[in-house]
This record gives C-alpha cells, sequence and structure tokens, in this order.
C-alpha cells in the first residue's frame, strides 16, 4: 500500500534451482514487499511452482538464498529450514496448485489442525490435554472462534460439519486459503488460487484477498494464470520466463513490456528486437 | 464369468433368456473344467499299483447344482436395475444394514460395555468361556493400540505383535531377573514397548506404502528371531516358564491363610482368578479405549489423522511429522507392551512361538475388519474372528479355509471395513459422520 513504507518482507537473491541438466530457476532476485500483494506469473514451465516450492522448504535450492523479515524484526533464511519449521517459526503459509485439503475432515476439523502448533503447547505436549487442563480448553475454544471468524469470511459457516471433499471445488478453493490463514502466516503463498474457478467465484477470490492484505498485516505472492486476478490485485508483478526473471513491477509496467508479450505469445529470440521496435511505434502513434 | 454377469444382469433389469442360457452354458463349461477332472476321476491304491474310478454320476450332480445355483441366483438377488452397485449385495440389504446401525448405534455401546462387566457372573459362564472372553478382550486391546497406527495415522504395521513380544519377554524377565511384581513391570512393559516402537519409527521414517509395510514385517521377524537365538537371554524356543501370577494388589491368590479367598472370606475356587484376570484385562483395555478416544479429541490425535489424509499438506501447515509419526508408533506399541506383560502373567509361560507373523495378521485383519479408525468395529470384529475361531474348533483344518470365504465375503460386501463412517474429532453445530469415501486410507493401501 501506499501509505505504507515499502519494507522488505522477503528476499530472493540470486536463487537457482537444478534437477539434473535442467536449470528450472536461474539466478532470480526479487522481492515481495511488506503489505503488498506480489504476482509471480509466467507462461506454462517458467519455473514459478519451484520457485514456491524453493521457499516453502519443499525443494533445497541449489544456489542462492532467501531472507523472510518478520514483522517483529526477526529474519529467518528460509533455505536452510525445514519445511514445517518455516510454516511454524519463520510464518510463510502456502496453498497448493492441485488442492491438497484434509478430504475425509470436516472443514473446522481443518481449521483446526492449521492451528496445531499453539494447541500442542496449550496441551503440555498432550500430556495436559489428557487430563483436560483448564488452559487447554480455552486454547481451543479461541481456536474455533479463529476457525468460525474464517468460516464466516469465506461464507462457510453453515458447511463447517461437512466433510471437505464434499464442498464444491470453488469453496474447497477459498477453504485451503483460510486454512492457511490459520497457521497465522506473515507471508501467504498461493499457487494458482484462481484456478477453475468461475468468474464469480474468481471475484470472490479477489476480496477475500484484498481482505487479508489490508486486515492480517499478511503479504501475498501468488502465482496465477487468471490475469483479471493477477491485473486487479497485485501491486507488484515479477514475471518468470524459462526460469529467469524478465520483468518486474507494477501491473502497467509489466502488461506493455516487450519482453512479457513475447513471452506469452510466444515470439523467437530474434525476433524481440522487432517486436519491440513495433510496440514502440504503436507507442508513438498512440501519443498525441 | 464376471464378464457374463455383468452382461446378463446389466440390460435394464429385463432377464433375457438367451442372455441366460449363454451365462449357465458358461457355468457348465467352467463346472465341467473343474469337477471334471476332480471328482469325475479319481486314483484310489489297488493291488500292485494304482487304479482309477470313474465318478461321472457325483461330477455331473455337482455340476448341475452350481448351474441350478446360479440360475436361481440369475432370477432372484441379481435381478436389478444394470449400473447401480458394482458388488453383487442386493441393495436393499445394504440399505437395511445402515439404518440397523443407526438405530441400534446408540445404545450398542452401553450394552456391550454392561455385558462385558456382568459376564463372569452370568449363571451360563464355565471356565471355558471365560477364558474365551480373555482372549478376544486381549484381542481387542490389541486392535485398539494397532487402531492408532493403523487407522488414525494410517501407517500400515505389519509387525505389531513385536511390541506384544516386548511387553509379554519384558515383564518375564523382570520378574526372573530382578524379581519384579507385576504391578511394576506393566508400566515397564508398556514403556519399553514405547521406546522400541521409536526405534522401529526412525527408519521408516521417509518410507511410504509397499515399503514401510515389508520393514515392519520384516522388524516383527527381527524381534522374534533374536528371541529364539539368545537362548542365554530369554531361554530361546524353551521359552520362559514360571512367570509369577498376579496379585490381588499384593494379596495372591492362594489356598490357605492369606490367600485371596481367605481375605475375603469365600471359599477358595481357581476361578477367582480367572475372573480377577477378566476384569484386568477389561480394564487395560477400556483405559486403551479411554486414551484413543481422548486422544482423537486432541491436537496429536488430529494430527495423526491429517498424516494420514496428506503428509505434504500437514508439513506446509506446520506440522512436524516425525514427531507425529513417533508418537503414533510409541502410542500404539504402548497398549501392545500392556497387553504383553498380561499375556505373560495369564500363560505363566511364554516362548517365541506366540509371537509369530500370524498374530500380526491377525491383529491387522481385526482392525481392517472392524472398519480401520474405528473402535466399536474393532470390538465386533474380535469377537467375530476369535470366537468365530473357537466356534469352528470342530471343523479343525477347514476353519482357516472358512475363515479366508468369510473375510472376502465381508471385504466384497463391505470394503471399508464392518463400521465404515467416520466421527468426526469437533463440530460446531452438529456432529455428522463422514462416509468412508472420502475418507483416505493412508499409506500402504
Amino acid at each position: 500500500m501506499a501509505d505504507h513504507a515499502k519494507t522488505p518482507l522477503l528476499t530472493v537473491e540470486h536463487l537457482s534451482m537444478r534437477f539434473g541438466g535442467l536449470l528450472a530457476v536461474n539466478d532470480l532476485s526479487m522481492t515481495a514487499y511488506r503489505g503488498d500483494i506480489t504476482a509471480l506469473i509466467g507462461p506454462n514451465g517458467a519455473g514459478k511452482t519451484t520457485v514456491f516450492n524453493c521457499l516453502t522448504g519443499f525443494y533445497k535450492p541449489t544456489e542462492g538464498r532467501i531472507t523472510m523479515h518478520r514483522n517483529d524484526g526477526q529474519e529467518f533464511l528460509l533455505e536452510r529450514m525445514d519445511d514445517f519449521r518455516i510454516t511454524r517459526n519463520a510464518r510463510v503459509a502456502r496453498t497448493f496448485q492441485n488442492i491438497r485439503l484434509f478430504g475425509g475432515m470436516t472443514v473446522l476439523e481443518n481449521l483446526m489442525i492449521a492451528q496445531h502448533n499453539p494447541l500442542m503447547r496449550a496441551s503440555k505436549q498432550t500430556i495436559g490435554g489428557i487430563f483436560g487442563i483448564a488452559s487447554f480448553k480455552r486454547a481451543e475454544k479461541e481456536a474455533v472462534e479463529k476457525a468460525e471468524y474464517w468460516l464466516e469470511h469465506i461464507n462457510l459457516t453453515q458447511r463447517a460439519d461437512d466433510a471437505a471433499a464434499d464442498l464444491p471445488y470453488g469453496d474447497q478453493r477459498k477453504l485451503e486459503i483460510a486454512r492457511a490463514m490459520c497457521t497465522g502466516p506473515e507471508l501467504l503463498c498461493l499457487d494458482e488460487p484462481a484456478a477453475g474457478l468461475n468468474p464469480a467465484e474468481s471475484d470472490e477470490l479477489n476480496k477475500l484477498l484484498l481482505f487479508v492484505r489490508k486486515e492480517c498485516d499478511t503479504g501475498i505472492l501468488l502465482i496465477e494464470h487468471d490475469m483479471n486476478v493477477v491485473m486487479e490485485i497485485s501491486d507488484h508483478i515479477v514475471v518468470l520466463d524459462y526460469g529467469v526473471k524478465i520483468a518486474d513491477g507494477t501491473a502497467d509496467e509489466v502488461r506493455s513490456d516487450p519482453k512479457v508479450i513475447a513471452a506469452y505469445l510466444g515470439v523467437e529470440d530474434e525476433e524481440v528486437d522487432a517486436v519491440e521496435h513495433e510496440i514502440e511505434e504503436t507507442a508513438a502513434e498512440a501519443r498525441p | 464369468m464376471a464378464e457374463a454377469t455383468q452382461t446378463g444382469t446389466g440390460a435394464g433389469g429385463g432377464l433375457e433368456l438367451a442372455e441366460i442360457g449363454k451365462d449357465l452354458a458358461i457355468t457348465a463349461l467352467l463346472g465341467a473344467a473343474i469337477f471334471g477332472s476332480t471328482i469325475a476321476f479319481k486314483t484310489e491304491t489297488a493291488t500292485g499299483g494304482l487304479s482309477l474310478v470313474l465318478r461321472f454320476e457325483e461330477a455331473f450332480f455337482v455340476i448341475a447344482a452350481v448351474v441350478i445355483g446360479r440360475l436361481i441366483l440369475l432370477l432372484t438377488v441379481w435381478r436389478r436395475p444394470g449400473g447401480t452397485d458394482r458388488t453383487f449385495v442386493p441393495q436393499a440389504l445394504q440399505t437395511r444394514y445402515t439404518e440397523f446401525l443407526a438405530k441400534t448405534g446408540k445404545a450398542f455401546v452401553p450394552i456391550v460395555l454392561l455385558f462385558a462387566v456382568v459376564f463372569p457372573f452370568l449363571p451360563f459362564t464355565d471356565r471355558y468361556l471365560l477364558d474365551l472372553g480373555i482372549l478376544i478382550l486381549t484381542y481387542v486391546m490389541l486392535g485398539w493400540g494397532l487402531n492408532i497406527v493403523v487407522g488414525l495415522a494410517g501407517l500400515l504395521d505389519l509387525g505389531y505383535v513385536a511390541f506384544y513380544a516386548v511387553g509379554a519377554y519384558s515383564y518375564a524377565l523382570l520378574a526372573q531377573y530382578f524379581g519384579l511384581s507385576f504391578w511394576i513391570c506393566l508400566p515397564l512393559a508398556g514403556i519399553l514397548a514405547a521406546f522400541w516402537g521409536i526405534i522401529l519409527g526412525f527408519p521408516v521414517l521417509r518410507l511410504r506404502g509397499d515399503y514401510l509395510a515389508i520393514v515392519t514385517l520384516a522388524f516383527g521377524e527381527i524381534i522374534r528371531i533374536v528371541l529364539l537365538n539368545w537362548y542365554e537371554f530369554t531361554g530361546g524356543p524353551d521359552g520362559l516358564s514360571g512367570i509369577p501370577r498376579p496379585s490381588f494388589f499384593g494379596i495372591p491368590f492362594k489356598r490357605g491363610e492369606g490367600g485371596f479367598a481367605d481375605f475375603f472370606g469365600l471359599d477358595y475356587s481357581s476361578i477367582h482368578r480367572i475372573i480377577f484376570l477378566y476384569f484386568l484385562i477389561l480394564v487395560l483395555a477400556l483405559i486403551t479405549n479411554f486414551v484413543t478416544i481422548r486422544l482423537r479429541r486432541l491436537p496429536i490425535g488430529r494430527a495423526w489423522e491429517a498424516l494420514r489424509e496428506d503428509e505434504i499438506a500437514c508439513r506446509s501447515l506446520g506440522l512436524n511429522t516425525v514427531s507425529i509419526k513417533l508418537t503414533a508408533f510409541a502410542t500404539g506399541a504402548m497398549f501392545a507392551g500392556f497387553a504383553g506383560s498380561f499375556f505373560a502373567t495369564r500363560q505363566g509361560f511364554i516362548s517365541p512361538e506366540s509371537f509369530t507373523f500370524i498374530e500380526s495378521a491377525l491383529i491387522l485383519a481385526i482392525v481392517v475388519l472392524g472398519g480401520m479408525g474405528s473402535q466399536i468395529g474393532v470390538v465386533i470384529a474380535s469377537v467375530a474372528m476369535i470366537g468365530g475361531f473357537e466356534i469352528f474348533r470342530e471343523a479343525e483344518q477347514y476353519r482357516m479355509l472358512i475363515f479366508g470365504l468369510a473375510m472376502v465375503m465381508i471385504m466384497i460386501w463391505r470394503p471399508r471395513g464392518l463400521i465404515s463412517t467416520r466421527e468426526p474429532s469437533i463440530f460446531l453445530k452438529e456432529k455428522k459422520s463422514v462416509s468412508a469415501d472420502m475418507v483416505a486410507q493412508g499409506e500402504g493401501h
């Protein structure tokens, strides 16, 4: 947000990820700012999900440094941390491209599992919980309240006691975001949250993401193919192609970047200059 | 055959004579192929070698019985609208079963519990039935323990009997070498078994599915073979005998002064000890059940179930899957350890022969048959399996066959076990059971 002095939330420096002979991400440096919605876009196979997997500890990057600057001033080097510690300590939560809910458990249970770590502490690592100590009961009540709060915001209060696998696709997407938010993240990484949503659902998603940014002091990093979502809500866009960053800036800057257009429309490398020239000419003509 | 069934019955419920004729012809042909060779020709020892006896008549009757049986099935049971259900159990029976469960479900658990408590004092209960009751309860307890690992955490453990053995040998050895009493050894046996659970847990942390099953299977065998070969310590194949019997909290069950009967002013009877053992295993089993139910509603139990549903999602939510798996193995193993030390004190003699793979398989069968994750399902399955074994004791060599057949039938009829719905651990407004179709089965299924 504009009034917010832009301080970095997540800095990625010279990140490379190699799978055998394939260089999936090549020397990527980027920053996600606090209070921003940062979009990571690019054609299929550009390495976006690989970047996500590096950020959230599912892959160990070949090279590079990823720093999370938490709101309280602590810094975490994510490339050295176990995946579950990244969520627990560095407060980076993620969702998945193919939804990964606990399908056989109810909607409420899904949101309760996300609050596992504080609840474990409150139950004195289960021992106190077995004997039903008061502090655990209190903590559980708070956890249910937090779950209810998110259920209200994704309009699923009515379905709290249904199995997660029973929900329609769009609701499952929203539930996954709510579940990630229940871990209390300071950076929320969303892998194609709008995939498979109809226009009405994708509008709702936009509202939800704007709400998260406004109310929860949580930065958002998202991978998205749906340009409506990207252009409408992102403050900052990073474009990847073949693992290399080709553009970085606001929606308007990126939209008119010839390299981005070339990457999306599939122009040969040699033709990039020509396309660039063409765009400049059109731009000049458009000017009064 | 299956193909023939599909086409013969799938045609919108209409019975076409040609279809049925074709089906029966195939049946007769297969029957002839199987029984023609096995029944029609029989070799008998005669003077100077073998002689061939022809029994075409018997073979004909058997084949005719098969064909007529299939005709009856085609005309009655299999006559239903096509494409309703893959299994051949009529829909009406399925719904009636569900209704029955819903009706009796609420009253069922207290009735079973009440029956278990008064069972030793019922007029028809004799020594034999009490022993059977103790055996069934031991398997109920083992089933409940394994249910934590397999049913909740979704980790297929084929070597569960190893922890049972650890518990039994812990008690026997501690009593033999240090003279410790049952009541001190019981918790120690549980702790030692839990410790072995963690030892097994570490190498299998990264394994999934079939690999996990194979390593746990191997672990079970390792424990048994060590017990078998470490002659100086465990007595090897001779086993350990003279294991002290439990006392009634310090009062021994013996004839004469200072014994249980004397203390309570009763006439001495050997059944007192059996009744005591019965209540001991009942209490141990109920503790297992209580703790499991309690744990399911705590974050750790919910994490076990989440692990069964999706391990990667668990890690993305900040759950330490290593400690969750280890606690599941350790908790399950601990209950097996308790049951093991009970087994040792009841038998008074243990040897590695009591802890073979078939025991693991039986306990796993109880859990799977009962419905994974279901507590009451384990009870029903234990009564059916162990009680059933006893009923068919007459049939000796066929009883495994009968049981194999029964298992196959039940798995076709109810592929997710007898009680296949999942009860949520927490609810906001209304507790709704989750259908088995949505519940993941975890690793190795």
